[in-house]
């Protein structure tokens, strides 16, 4: 195999691999949803670098040209973590409905016993106080 | 005495919403609740002004999610019928007294759709080739699955029970939902039935569904279809998992 290319390919998955680690350790990414990332790239760079096993791999399944298994092997996590995200904005988006839903019956829960509402985030609270004027949200405009 | 509710889920229909509550306490005596999808324009004053509930989502959640809301209402005042009307006046509301006696006649009945191709006689119900030729294929489908005559899926003109109300609260399909509500109550072995109705053109605003998305519409029904077939348990009962949950899934 090429050096070149390994060296390319150990730079670029040492790179991922960094930089999914600093970013946990930041807390910008969670670590639920970090962890396939870690492993990903943990064993992307493991193949880089031990040249041996990514030839062992690739002759196994039939891939003449060893650093294209890596690529495969890259694809699959990706096919995996994209999956994982069509999961999570599912999960999120029927999670956000209920919390609407409820949301909405809680108003009219309120308003049922009179209390005041503060106003939507955005909006006018024309729609709980139609006698009164509408009071303006800071930094928003009234729309009609 | 029996409590009724009529649903009237309402996305940016400032302009016909008074006018369809009018006509609903006109020719019945249901009360009527509001479901205010994310409106921008005063929908939720108008029909507050007009005296009715209103539910209003922070921001819009789609036709499922609006009815869906409605149901949840229903059956946590412990109403024992629940019909579901158009907020853009589309929906006759003189057909609510004919649909509640049908549903009362026929105690075996939970649903009762209000449908526009029943009847032959009077002038058809006019609407796009397109959109004909998808609600023909739909009732073909449907009718075959649930084993009775279905001429109008997408009708959402609906006349439920206390056991409709308790399923439609706790599970309604998302996106276009009238097709695969009909399935889902033939899974919970729910019957249903038809009654001819005549519905108007829209009073004001826009339709959800126009000519172009119309096969896109389609290939997305027909695919729901396939899943809700599929599909194993398409509701929670109780003492199942929650529905949703915040634990990690993967």
């Amino acid at each position: 195999m090429d050096t070149r290319i390994q060296i390319v390919a150990i730079v670029v998955t040492a790179g991922l691999f960094a930089t999914v680690f600093e970013l946990v350790r930041r807390r910008a990414l969670m670590e639920r949803y970090a962890l396939l990332w870690l492993f990903s790239s943990a064993l992307l760079l493991a193949l880089a670098v031990w040249r041996n096993l990514l030839e062992t791999i690739s002759s196994a399944v039939g891939i003449y040209y060893a650093p294209s298994a890596l690529f495969v092997i890259a694809f699959g996590f990706v096919l995996i973590l994209l999956l994982h995200f069509s999961l999570t904005v599912s999960r999120l988006s029927d999670q956000n409905k209920v919390l609407a839903q409820y949301v909405g019956l809680l108003r009219e829960h309120l308003k049922q016993q009179g209390i005041d509402l503060p106003p939507e985030p955005g909006e006018e609270s024309e729609t709980d106080e139609p006698a009164k004027e509408p009071a303006v949200v800071s930094g928003t405009k009234p729309r009609d | 005495m029996t409590r009724h509710l009529a649903i009237v889920p309402a996305y940016n229909e400032a302009g016909a919403i008074a006018g369809t509550i009018a006509d609903i306490r006109k020719h019945s005596d249901f009360d009527v609740l509001v479901v205010d999808d994310g409106s921008t324009d005063g929908t939720a004053a108008r029909a507050a002004a007009e005296g009715a509930v209103v539910l209003r989502h922070p921001f819009n959640l789609g036709i499922g999610g609006a009815v869906q809301s409605g149901y949840q209402y229903a059956l946590e005042r412990g109403y024992d019928v629940a019909v579901q009307v158009d907020g853009d006046g589309q929906h006759d509301a003189r057909h609510i007294p004919d649909l509640l006696q049908h549903l009362r006649t026929n105690r075996d009945l939970n649903m009762v759709t209000g449908s526009r191709f029943l009847q032959t006689v009077g002038e058809t119900y006019r609407s796009s080739a397109s959109r004909r030729v998808g609600i023909r294929i739909f009732s073909a489908i449907l009718s075959r699955i649930t084993g009775r005559r279905i001429t109008d899926p997408t009708s959402g003109f609906r006349m439920v029970d206390a056991r409709g109300i308790e399923l439609f609260a706790r599970d309604y399909p998302h996106d276009y939902p009238e097709v695969e509500a009909v399935l889902l109550l033939h899974f919970h072995k729910l019957e249903g039935a038809e009654l001819p109705v005549r519905m108007r053109e829209r009073a004001s605003g826009v339709s959800s569904i126009n000519a172009q998305r119309s096969a896109y519409y389609m290939v997305k029904v027909l695919l729901a279809i396939l899943v809700g077939l599929m599909r194993a348990r398409p509701a929670v009962e109780a003492g199942d998992k929650a529905p949703v949950t915040a634990e990690h899934t993967i």
